[in-house]
């Protein structure tokens, strides 16, 4: 018996998506040809992108924001077991943590620490103002504001994993922490990572409220570039380039801790862009 | 090896134990029969402590679970008291609760290693050899869901038996399976059971019971209707509820 000769249909023609497509070209090119033609001199962009000053700047940004995720994250997955660990001390002080932290604007707490000396005039036999420099008083604004919303994320994270696990995990004989550290937070990652993720672009575009409190990163070396050479747009599109650059790389990297973290959670993994396009490029085309 | 004097245990109002009496000798098996909602599941998770008993007596190798006696006061175990007497206790669950982001062989040397600290290349030695005794030593780097049903329960058992336990406490270990896989983890079981493993089983495998058990507990509404060796309890049942349980089970 042979097999019936394939089906020859015409395919359904999707006249919309060519009108849509066609009007996004349209509304493209007229905001392209309005900057293009704006009194913007993208020379100028061009040239800040890679200079010293503004580099220098990224980077802070960089380290700032990596350093407040990192204390946001460790501070998050504390308050996060404190809360639910049982016992009403730790629980309470978690509850009031988050109640604070969550509850009150970041830039106010940016200025809170940085204005710490009024309130703790010396810290450990040293004068407050000279230890509280703008780069801790951000970590810790940044960092601090950031554990309460992480607290959130890996409380969330915690309540996913399924009772049975802690139930086995405690049946083998497995102490509390022991239960956590192996058996449950690694579970939680998958659920926690995405919102991580998410919080981590935040933060790098956060990160430029330390502005306020005189910490040198991006948008402030930008901005006292800008009020000496009046050169404002061109410099806000360096510093618009720079976040868009940072943020891009980091979705990536998001993409890839997120496969790291769905191991056992499906038989197999679906394959990454670079695999299929490699896939692509050596398979032969399929007709 | 386990004995239970007039265990309870209430869920706020709900008493889900009435008094439960007890005694399994070592090298003994005992079957827990009994409708849904007898509390058969709930009795053997007292046994290791995962249910706190409200009131009565329930020891282990002569220890009593979950607390310490001094005179004639009793003192609760602290956390890593309670884990250590755990450790000696093997439990197998319906729904496996294998640890999905292990492969069979990282879960089974998991707590020897972590909890017992054998060193490593001793645990993963024993834990292969556990694994050839399921039938599974070609599926040692096998995540869990990689794994039929079947072979996710004989992990779980050579999970328990990794801490070679004193004591093995099986809940409903073939409820979750499709009928054709039931009897590999069953065949499992009888060996353990020939090998002379003191065994608690809910079960509702009525062949299993009546070949394998030394001891079938009947339970219903939170109490032990009748109890004996298989051929008396399931042959020869006494009770009116035995008998009108049994003949929709057999």
């Amino acid at each position: 018996m042979t097999s019936p000769a394939p089906l020859v249909a015409v395919p359904v023609r999707h006249w919309g998506r060519w009108v849509s497509g066609v009007l996004v070209l349209a509304g493209t090119a007229f905001v392209v040809n309005a900057f293009a033609h704006a009194d913007v001199h993208w020379s100028t962009t061009r040239h800040y992108f890679t200079a010293h000053a503004i580099v220098q700047g990224a980077g802070r940004t960089l380290l700032i924001s990596v350093l407040s995720q990192a204390l946001g994250i460790a501070l998050g997955v504390v308050v996060a077991v404190m809360r639910q660990s049982g016992n009403p001390v730790t629980g309470a002080v978690g509850w009031v943590y988050i109640w604070f932290f969550r509850g009150t604007p970041v830039l106010l707490q940016l200025f809170l620490w940085y204005n710490l000396g009024i309130a703790f005039p010396t810290i450990l036999g040293h004068r407050t103002v000279d230890v509280m420099t703008p780069f801790l008083a951000a970590l810790l604004g940044l960092g601090i504001n950031e554990g309460a919303y992480m607290a959130e994320i890996v409380r969330a994270g915690i309540a996913a994993v399924d009772e049975g696990q802690t139930e086995a995990a405690q049946a083998l004989g497995m102490p509390r922490t022991l239960v956590m550290r192996r058996v449950v937070l690694p579970q939680a990652m998958r659920v926690i990572i995405p919102p991580t993720g998410n919080e981590f672009i935040n933060m790098l575009k956060t990160s430029s409220l330390a502005f306020a409190i005189q910490y040198q990163e991006l948008l402030r070396v930008a901005t006292g570039i800008y009020t000496s050479n009046l050169q404002v747009w061109e410099l806000l599109f360096t510093v618009a380039l720079w976040y868009l650059l940072l943020t891009s790389v980091f979705s990536i990297g998001q993409y890839y801790l997120e496969r790291r973290f769905a191991r056992g959670a499906s038989r197999e993994l679906p394959a990454t862009p670079f695999q299929r396009l490699r896939a692509n490029l050596t398979k032969a085309p399929r007709l | 090896m386990l004995q239970a004097e007039q265990v309870h245990k209430h869920f706020g109002k709900l008493e889900v134990l009435k008094g439960i009496d007890l005694r399994v000798e070592r090298g003994q098996v005992c079957c827990l029969l009994g409708p849904s909602g007898s509390g058969k599941s709930t009795f053997l998770r007292c046994i290791n402590h995962l249910e706190q008993v409200t009131a009565g007596r329930l020891s282990v190798d002569g220890e009593l679970v979950g607390y310490r006696q001094v005179g004639d006061k009793l003192y609760e175990l602290r956390e890593k008291e309670t884990a250590a007497k755990r450790a000696e206790i093997g439990m197998v669950f319906q729904r496996f609760n294998l640890f999905p982001h292990m492969t069979a062989l990282g879960n089974i040397i998991e707590a020897p290693t972590r909890v017992r600290r054998v060193p490593r290349d001793q645990a993963v030695a024993r834990a292969r050899a556990l694994l050839d005794r399921v039938g599974l030593a070609d599926k040692v780097d096998a995540y869990p869901a990689q794994l039929s049903g079947g072979q996710q329960q004989r992990v779980a058992i050579a999970r328990a038996l990794a801490m070679d336990p004193k004591l093995m406490l099986f809940d409903e270990p073939t409820s979750a399976l499709d009928p054709e896989l039931i009897d590999e983890v069953l065949e499992v079981m009888r060996g353990l059971a020939r090998d002379g493993m003191t065994m608690v089983v809910v079960t509702h495998e009525m062949n299993f019971a009546r070949d394998v058990a030394d001891t079938v507990v009947f339970m219903d509404g939170g109490v032990v209707v009748e109890s004996g060796p298989p051929e008396q309890v399931i042959r020869n049942p006494q009770h009116q509820r035995t008998k009108s349980f049994l003949r929709k089970v057999l």
